[in-house]
C-alpha cells in the first residue's frame, strides 16, 4: 500500500514536471567557433575617427537619419553605445594623452558563444557558419534578457515602437552582404583600412604578425581572440584595452559557463525531489495524523 | 463592516441563510449585504479613497503604456533593460510568494496540521503573488501577446528564462488548483473540491520542485551578467541558492505580514479558529523564517569568502550592502528570535515586516540599484514607470482583499453536505484498486464534515 502510494506520488509529481522539458542540462562545451567563420580586425592605431563607417552602416541597414550629420565631431564629447538607431558608433578615448586621441569603433562583436543566444528563451538568435550572430524578430517576445546578458552592452531595443518593438544590433550585414561573400558595409568604406575583413583564423594570424612587426606600435594582445570564448570581431591597440572602453575583467570563459552550474543542477532536482518529499510524507504519515499534534521539526528551511 | 455586524448582519460563511434558504451568488458576492449597504461600507472605508485616487491617475497611464508604447511609459533604457516592472514586480513578488509551497509542504508532506488555519492564506498569497508577477511581466514585455511563444512557437531550452517561463506557468496552474478547493466550497461544487483533494500530494510535491527551481532560476538569470551585477550581489556558484534560500523567510514573513494586516483590518472575516491560533502559528512561522534568515546570512558570507570579495565591503557599494544585510536580514533575525523567545508578538511581527522589506530591497538592489555598477550614470525610473508599478500593486491589494472577503480562506465554510468519508480523499488509483486506507492524507477533510 505504502509503496503504491509512493509510486503514485512520483508519477503525479513527475508528470506535472515533465511539462517543464526536463533536459536543460545540455549547454555548450568549449566551442571554438565555426572553422569557416569570417570576422573583422579593427586596428585602432589606424582609425582617425572619421565616422564614415557609421554613415555606411546607417545607409546599408536603412536606419533613421541621425540627429546631427556624420561629420559632426561633437558626438565625441560623450561616450556612446550602439542602440536601435545606430548599430555602430565610434568613440574617442585617451583625449589628453600624448599618443591620443584613440578612436574605437563599437558594434556587435559576434561572439563564438554569444551570451544573447544562450540567454534567449525563444531561440531568436543564430550564430551562422559565416560567423554572424543574427536575430529573428518574428519570434522575439521582448523580454530583453539578451541585453542583460550581453557583456559588451550591444543590443538596442526599439522601445518607441508600440506594436512591433524588436532588438536591433549589428548582424555583420548578413542578409545583404556576408551571405554572398561580401564584407560588411563599414569595412568596405573605411578610408584608413583600419578594418580588415577575412576568415577569423587568418585575422588572428594577421594581428599577431602586425604585433611582431611593430612591437612599439601595438600592445601585445589581440582582444577577442580568447575573451569570453572568442569573438569574430578582433581588436588591436597601442594603449591598454581597459583605457579604450573594454571591460578586461571578464575573463576568457563564455558567459554560459557561469550559468552551467545551475543548469546542471536542474535535472537533479527534477529527479530527486519527487522521491525525497514523497518519501518524507510517507515517513511522517501515521505519526502525525492526529490533527493538532505538534512536532518541533520545521520544513526544509535548513 | 463592524458596524453592520453589530446591527445584526449575518456573515457569509455557509451556503445557507439563517432561515435555511440557499444563498444566491449575488448574495455571496455582496457579502450578504444589500447593494446599497455594500456601497455604503465601501465608501466609509478611507483606504478605498486612497485606492480610488491611485486608480484615477494610474489606470489611464497603465493603459497608455499599451497605446503609446514602452518608450512613453518607461525609461526605455538600453543599459537598464529591466526596470521597476521586473526589478520590483517580478523579482520581488515571486520570493514573497514562496509561502504557498512552504505551508503546503508543512501541512501536506510533514503533517503539520497545527498550521492548517493559515495554509489557505499561504496558498492564496502564493497564487496572487505569482499572478501579479506575471501581470508586471506583461506590462514589461515588448510584445506581451507573444508570451506563449516559448511554449508553442520557438524553444530555447538552454536558457534559464525558458525554465522560468515553463515553471512559473506550470506552477501558476498548480496553485490555481490548490486554491480552487476554497473556491469550490464557496461556489458550491463539492465534486470539484474532492477531485482536487485527490491529487493534493502530487500538486504539493510538484509545487516544491517547481518552486526550488524557479526561485533559484530567477537568481541564475543574473549569472548571465557577471560584469554588470555588483560582485557583492553576485556569485556564479551560489546565486541560485541565495535567491532560493532568501525566498523562504521572504514567503513566510509575507504570510505573517498579510495575516497581521488581515486580522487587524478584517477581524470579522477570520473565524474563531483563525484568531485563536494566529499567534501560535505566527511563532511557528517566525521560527522557520529565523532558520531561513540565519542560513541566508551564512551562505551570503560564505559566497563573499569563496570569491574573496571582502575588499568590496570597503566601498560605497559595500556600505549599501551592509545596510541591506543588517537592516533587512540581521536585524529581523534578531528581532524575531527575541520575540519568539519572549512571546512578544509585536516584535515578531515587526521582524517579519522588516524581512519582507529586506527581501524586496535585495531583489531591487540586484536588478536595478547596483546593476551596471561599472557604468558612470545611474538610472532613476521616470514617474510613469513608478506610477504604473504602484497601480499594479494597488490592483493586487484590491484583488487580494476581494478574495479574502469572500472565499473561505480565513474562515471555515460550514457545509451542509454529507460527511465525506475518508476514502474519498484517497488517491484515485489506490481507491480503484480497492485499497481504501483509513488514514486521511488530506488536511481539509475535517472541514467538509458537518460542524
Amino acid at each position: 500500500m505504502k509503496r503504491r502510494n509512493f509510486l503514485k506520488a512520483c508519477v503525479i509529481g513527475g508528470a506535472t514536471i515533465s511539462l517543464g522539458k526536463t533536459n536543460k542540462g545540455w549547454a555548450a562545451g568549449s566551442f571554438e567557433g565555426y572553422p569557416e567563420a569570417m570576422g573583422v580586425l579593427t586596428d585602432t592605431t589606424r582609425c582617425i575617427g572619421c565616422r564614415s563607417c557609421e554613415a555606411a552602416c546607417n545607409k546599408e541597414q536603412n536606419l533613421p537619419e541621425p540627429e546631427t550629420s556624420f561629420q559632426d565631431k561633437r558626438v565625441f564629447e560623450e561616450e556612446r553605445r550602439p542602440d536601435s538607431k545606430a548599430y555602430t558608433v565610434v568613440n574617442e578615448y585617451e583625449k589628453k594623452q600624448p599618443g591620443g586621441p584613440v578612436y574605437r569603433k563599437i558594434q556587435c562583436n559576434h561572439c563564438n558563444e554569444p551570451a544573447c543566444l544562450t540567454s534567449c528563451f525563444v531561440n531568436a538568435y543564430t550564430k551562422t557558419k559565416e560567423g554572424a550572430v543574427i536575430y529573428n524578430s518574428k519570434v522575439c517576445v521582448g523580454c530583453r534578457n539578451c541585453m542583460i546578458a550581453c557583456p559588451f552592452n550591444v543590443p538596442g531595443y526599439s522601445y518607441e515602437s508600440v506594436t512591433n518593438p524588436i532588438v536591433k544590433k549589428c548582424i555583420l550585414c548578413y542578409d545583404t552582404r556576408l551571405k554572398v561573400g561580401k564584407p560588411p558595409a563599414c569595412v568596405d568604406i573605411c578610408p584608413q583600412e583600419a578594418l580588415t575583413f577575412g576568415h577569423r583564423s587568418d585575422l588572428i594570424k594577421l594581428a599577431h604578425e602586425r604585433i611582431r612587426e611593430y612591437p612599439d606600435r601595438y600592445t601585445d594582445h589581440v582582444f577577442g581572440e580568447k575573451e569570453l570564448g572568442g569573438t569574430s570581431w578582433l581588436y588591436l591597440t597601442s594603449t591598454s584595452f581597459d583605457k579604450i572602453g573594454f571591460d578586461t575583467t571578464l575573463g576568457n570563459e563564455p558567459i554560459i559557463s557561469n550559468v552551467k552550474e545551475f543548469l546542471g543542477m536542474v535535472p537533479m532536482v527534477l529527479s530527486i525531489w519527487p522521491a525525497l518529499f514523497s518519501g518524507i510524507h510517507l515517513l511522517s504519515k501515521g505519526k502525525h495524523d492526529d490533527h493538532g499534534e505538534q512536532t518541533e521539526t520545521k520544513q526544509e528551511d535548513h | 463592516m463592524k458596524k453592520m455586524i453589530k446591527q445584526g448582519l449575518e456573515i457569509v460563511d455557509s451556503p445557507y441563510l439563517e432561515n435555511g434558504e440557499k444563498r444566491g451568488l449575488v448574495n455571496k458576492l455582496l457579502l450578504g449585504l444589500t447593494p446599497s449597504q455594500y456601497l455604503l461600507q465601501a465608501f466609509r472605508n478611507p483606504f478605498n479613497w486612497l485606492l480610488a485616487v491611485i486608480f484615477a491617475i494610474g489606470i489611464p497611464i497603465l493603459l497608455g503604456r499599451f497605446v503609446f508604447g514602452l518608450a512613453w511609459a518607461t525609461s526605455g533604457s538600453n543599459d537598464y533593460p529591466w526596470g521597476l516592472f521586473l526589478g520590483f514586480g517580478l523579482f520581488a513578488m515571486v520570493p514573497l510568494s514562496s509561502s504557498g509551497f512552504q505551508l503546503g509542504t508543512a501541512c501536506e508532506i510533514f503533517g503539520r496540521h497545527d498550521l492548517e488555519p493559515i495554509e489557505r492564506l499561504a496558498l492564496l498569497n502564493g497564487l496572487l503573488g505569482y499572478f501579479f508577477a506575471v501581470v508586471y511581466l506583461l506590462a514589461d514585455l515588448g510584445q506581451p501577446w507573444r508570451l506563449p511563444y516559448p511554449m508553442v512557437v520557438s524553444f530555447g531550452p538552454a536558457a534559464v528564462l525558458f525554465l522560468v517561463a515553463w515553471h512559473v506557468s506550470t506552477y501558476l496552474s498548480v496553485q490555481i488548483l490548490e486554491v480552487s478547493t476554497a473556491f469550490f466550497e464557496w461556489i458550491g461544487f463539492p465534486a470539484g473540491k474532492r477531485g482536487v483533494r485527490r491529487i493534493t500530494l502530487g500538486l504539493t510535491v510538484s509545487g516544491i520542485i517547481l518552486s526550488t527551481l524557479h526561485q533559484g532560476a530567477l537568481g541564475a538569470l543574473f549569472t548571465y551578467a557577471p560584469g554588470k551585477v555588483h560582485p557583492l550581489w553576485y556569485s556564479s556558484s551560489f546565486q541560485w541558492l541565495h535567491f532560493f534560500v532568501s525566498s523562504l523567510p521572504g514567503g513566510l514573513c509575507m504570510v505573517i505580514a498579510v495575516s497581521t494586516i488581515a486580522a487587524k483590518t478584517m477581524t470579522w472575516r477570520g473565524d474563531g479558529k483563525f484568531h485563536a491560533n494566529l499567534d501560535k502559528i505566527t511563532i511557528s512561522l517566525a521560527k522557520g523564517a529565523c532558520m531561513g534568515l540565519a542560513t541566508y546570512i551564512t551562505i551570503k558570507l560564505i559566497a563573499i569568502a569563496h570569491d574573496n570579495k571582502w575588499s568590496y565591503i570597503d566601498s560605497g557599494w559595500g556600505q549599501w550592502f551592509m545596510v541591506e544585510i543588517m537592516l533587512g536580514f540581521m536585524l529581523p533575525l534578531a528581532l524575531m528570535t527575541y520575540g519568539v523567545n519572549k512571546k512578544n508578538m509585536t516584535i515578531v511581527r515587526a521582524g517579519a515586516f522588516l524581512t519582507v522589506f529586506g527581501v524586496v530591497l535585495n531583489r531591487v538592489n540586484t536588478a536595478i540599484i547596483t546593476f551596471n555598477w561599472k557604468l558612470p550614470h545611474r538610472e532613476i525610473p521616470p514617474w510613469r514607470e513608478v506610477l504604473i508599478s504602484i497601480t499594479i500593486f494597488a490592483i493586487y491589494i484590491v484583488v487580494y482583499r476581494f478574495i479574502l472577503y469572500r472565499l473561505p480562506i480565513l474562515y471555515r465554510w460550514r457545509q451542509q453536505e454529507e460527511p465525506v468519508l475518508v476514502h474519498a480523499t484517497e488517491p484515485v488509483r489506490s481507491a480503484a484498486m480497492g485499497h481504501a486506507s483509513q488514514a486521511p492524507i488530506a488536511s481539509y477533510s475535517s472541514i467538509t464534515k458537518v460542524e
